[in-house]
């Protein structure tokens, strides 16, 4: 597993657009350094035998029926919303994104 | 603000189009993707949004068996693989349209994957389409731009955001690059599009209508001179939605891209806009090849495991292709290429199939849909088949004609007036008083007539120039106005001038 650097976290705190200063980003690249490491011994550990897992638990097809629930109202939907407008989520302009 | 072009033709003189397109198709479920708020288009916005949909902290999505089943029979429609094992991952990026910050999708390991389509252009050529991959993932909100001109993103003042599409089951299909389509490029964009969204269609897992954003196409375009193997740099155009649209959108960016390359410029790497007025695209914003998504494994889902007993259950229960039935209908009906192709691009396929199946012969279902009702259709601005003229009309109007109870003349008219609501044809012929007259003796009369008002051609046709008789058939089809059975007043004419047909 790759090293992480203060540029990577530098560039992944913009990619969760995380305001961090310079010294913040010095003492999370430090601790996630060590995260990184314990992930690796645990890589070490691992054998060739041991398929990666994304999943604690080995189940599988947890489905549901296609079958109608429950809804919120607009009102409900919007109760949490710092703006809106007509039934509907009000969101700065965007331009930039997407 | 406009780019230039050059003309398609001297584009294709200098350039070799590939091409690439991802298809998102919505899936009719009843319920979501990964909760069970409904699946509706139409609804007061966020009415059909629950805790998951909005993304709310602590929920946990469910998986939609039905749209797993729907999405493996997609991968098997397209000739696909299915995976043995998949999972789901989280697409991450800001944008109002997802509440969560990341769409539900997959990444490494899409449902199904290697297949094709084999293509029909419209002059029959076969051209095969190979797919890279189709997987799931979740529609995104819909936004509605304020403010600004015409509710473009450009200058909106705030967006207005519906989370009832949030959720929603998609199924993305990318094929491969298409290479060697040539100047043929933008019918092939077309005609992919539309198998694709006929295919959906017939295996009842989508309403297909491009028009409510059902299937949705992003098309992407590049072009590299002749001869070299690289290929040049894309452009996507996003969201070209109705199948015309695909076909200008794929000639426009051809002709953009050449006039940039004959510029010298390289093209950009882009996503472009496409713009139904103006029929032509603007630019987006620049996308590299490897967008940071930070995708990983979805951490609420366990992984999808399709056994083999499932997808074979699946397929068995997967209707004819819609391509395989044509050929089976073709041959069935005894039409030639160009009379079966002329009937598929009428859209009157399925109108003849029913009006055969109502007992008509495959030729006068074919005279009637053909011959009259795709020009009064077209002249209604109409598909043929909701014109409203019903299988059985059509077998009763010809029994008439058959039976000589009406002309084909009088067929045509009777017809008007079943498309005008006077009732049945039976009715309509009835008050009309349209029937041919059979009864000899007024014909008789008529063809005297006939013959004493044109004695030369009387004489002709004695002497034995049959082909005149013609001239007095007409002569008592208009005494009779149009009434006769014209092979009748023929074997009549004969017979009165003692004359072996």
């Amino acid at each position: 597993m790759a090293a992480i650097n203060r540029d990577d976290v530098a560039h992944l705190a913009r990619l969760a657009h995380i305001e961090m200063s310079a010294e913040e980003l010095d003492r999370m690249a430090g601790e996630l350094a060590v995260i990184v490491d314990s992930v690796k011994s645990v890589s070490e550990a691992a054998g060739d035998d041991v398929p990666a897992t994304s999943h604690p638990i080995p189940l599988t097809n947890v489905f549901r029926e296609d079958v109608v629930g429950h809804t919120f109202t607009a009102e409900q939907a919007l109760s949490g919303a710092p703006d809106a407008y007509e039934g509907r989520f009000k969101v700065p302009a965007i331009l930039d994104e997407g | 603000m406009s780019d230039a072009t050059l003309s398609f033709e001297e584009a294709m003189e200098k350039y070799d189009p590939v091409l690439g397109f991802e298809v998102h198709v919505e899936l009719n479920t009843k319920t979501k993707m990964f909760s069970s708020a409904p699946n509706v288009f139409g609804d007061e916005p966020n009415t059909n949004v629950n805790e998951v949909d909005l993304g709310m902290p602590g929920v946990l999505p469910v998986v939609n068996r039905t749209a797993i089943e729907s999405s493996i029979k997609i991968g098997l429609a397209l000739n696909c693989k299915i995976a043995e094992t998949c999972r789901f991952a989280r697409k991450n990026y800001f944008y109002p349209d997802t509440p969560k910050n990341f769409q539900t999708s997959q990444y490494d390991e899409p449902i199904a994957y290697d297949g094709y389509l084999d293509i029909e252009l419209s002059d029959g050529t076969v051209f095969r389409v190979e797919i890279e991959r189709a997987h799931m993932e979740e529609d995104a909100g819909k936004l509605t731009h304020m403010g600004g001109a015409a509710g473009r993103i450009q200058g909106a003042d705030y967006s207005l955001v519906d989370y009832n599409r949030s959720g929603v089951p998609l199924v993305e299909i990318v094929t491969k690059p298409i290479e060697g389509a040539g100047s043929r490029a933008p019918e092939l964009a077309k005609a992919y599009v539309a198998a694709v969204r006929e295919i959906v269609k017939n295996l009842g897992v989508s309403d297909a209508r491009m028009e409510r954003g059902n299937v949705r196409c992003d098309a992407n375009v590049s072009l590299r001179p002749h001869g070299r193997e690289r290929f040049g740099i894309r452009s996507e155009t996003k969201n070209v939605n109705s199948l015309r649209a695909v076909e200008h959108a794929v000639h426009y960016e051809i002709r953009r891209h050449a006039a940039v390359l004959e510029s010298g410029e390289p093209v950009v790497q882009e996503t472009r806009h496409w713009h139904e007025d103006t029929r032509s695209t603007t630019s987006g914003r620049p996308k590299s090849d490897a967008d940071d998504y930070r995708y990983f494994p979805e951490p609420d889902l366990v992984p999808i495991v399709a056994s083999r007993e499932w997808v074979e259950e699946l397929r068995a229960t997967l209707p004819e292709p819609p391509a395989a039935r044509r050929k089976r209908l073709q041959a069935d009906w005894g039409y030639s290429d160009l009379e079966f192709r002329d009937v598929v691009n009428a859209g009157v396929m399925d109108e003849i199939e029913e009006t055969i199946a109502a007992g008509a012969t495959a030729t006068v279902a074919r005279k009637w849909w053909m011959g009259e009702i795709v020009g009064r259709a077209k002249n209604a601005d109409v598909d043929p088949g909701q014109l409203g003229v019903a299988p059985a009309t059509i077998v009763e109007l010809n029994k008439m004609v058959e039976d000589g109870k009406i002309n084909n003349k009088m067929a045509t008219e009777v017809l008007d007036g079943v498309l005008a609501g006077e009732g049945t044809p039976a009715e309509i012929v009835e008050k009309r008083g349209l029937a041919v007259v059979s009864d000899d003796g007024p014909l008789l009369e008529a063809i005297d007539a006939a013959l004493a008002a044109q004695p030369g051609v009387a004489d002709k046709i004695r002497g034995g120039k049959i082909q005149a008789i013609g001239a007095i058939v007409g002569g008592v089809m208009k005494a009779t106005r149009g009434q006769a059975d014209a092979g009748r007043v023929r074997e009549l004419i004969l017979e009165r001038l003692g004359v072996e047909g």
